[in-house]
């Protein structure tokens, strides 16, 4: 930051002081509200596989998390889960459905460009950073934790 | 049953307000906190820490997106065990496909269905 010319940092110092300050208090009780009844609809849908499925617990949260991602489009779709990210922040962008929904909408918006280039090549706009380190990191522990397991036979 | 419910929606709240923490006070971007969040996800099942918290909590952990990167690690563990460490390659998304086949799948009939507004 030593860089910074004079006018930079007076800018800066305007910047900060003008920036509305947000009401974190708040958008902290809100994202835990939507979340939180986001992730208990989730629990409702996986005891609806559990019981009517012959899914276990362990296995009912892949069907779940499918059955969320088409919530999700719908209210993609409809532009109700765009509203309900307006006001939830992260409460509606953490879940599997806000996941999908960065998919969703991108596929839609780019529709006009056409399927191949248009949806295709932008569906992933959004979403792509999460799969990227999802599964680098995930590539990294696994080979970690697979080294030790099996070469030096013990740990974990 | 009762407690389950509520244990979700505590869980998977909190998580989603460690999201909104990331948000506001360390002013990342949704694309990097959601990023860290996957990271993290992977990192506790790692450890061996996310499974004992979707045993108490259900969709409370299995929903954030959190879940994307436990479960990409268990797939690549499931399949580490029977083909070696080649199967951190070959079994990394064998859990994780519900999650990004439906989204794949759902988006592209979503543009079919939709079209965008404004």
């Amino acid at each position: 930051m030593t860089t910074q010319t004079l006018e930079q940092e007076q800018y800066k110092k305007l910047h900060e002081k003008n920036e509305t300050k947000r009401p974190v208090l708040k958008n902290c009780l809100v994202a835990f509200l939507v979340g939180g009844t986001i992730c208990a609809i989730g629990q409702a849908v996986t005891y609806f596989y559990i019981y009517f499925f012959n899914f276990t617990e362990q296995t009912a949260s892949n069907p779940t998390v499918a059955t969320m991602i088409f919530f999700s489009m719908l209210l993609t779709g409809f532009g109700v889960y765009d509203r309900i990210g307006q006001f939830a922040g992260a409460g509606s962008a953490v879940p599997v459905t806000g996941f999908g929904n960065a998919v969703i909408s991108a596929a839609i918006e780019h529709r006009t460009e056409g399927y191949v280039l248009g949806v295709g090549g932008n569906m992933f706009k959004l979403a792509g950073s999460v799969i990227l380190f999802g599964v680098f990191s995930a590539f990294v522990v696994a080979l970690i934790k697979t080294v030790i397991i099996q070469w030096l036979g013990g740990g974990f | 049953m009762l407690a389950m419910f509520f244990w979700a929606f505590v869980v998977g709240g909190l998580i989603c307000v460690i999201g909104q923490l990331l948000f506001d006070v360390a002013k990342l971007s949704p694309g990097h906190t959601l990023s860290l969040l996957v990271v993290a996800g992977a990192v506790l099942d790692g450890l061996g820490l996310y499974e004992p918290l979707m045993d108490f909590a259900g969709a409370g952990a299995t929903i954030p997106i959190t879940s994307f990167g436990n479960s990409l690690v268990h797939g690549a563990m499931a399949e580490a065990e029977r083909h070696g460490i080649i199967g951190v390659i070959t079994g990394m998304f064998e859990v994780t496909s519900a999650g990004v086949s439906s989204a794949i799948i759902f988006a592209f009939i979503g543009a079919l269905l939709f079209r965008s507004k404004g």
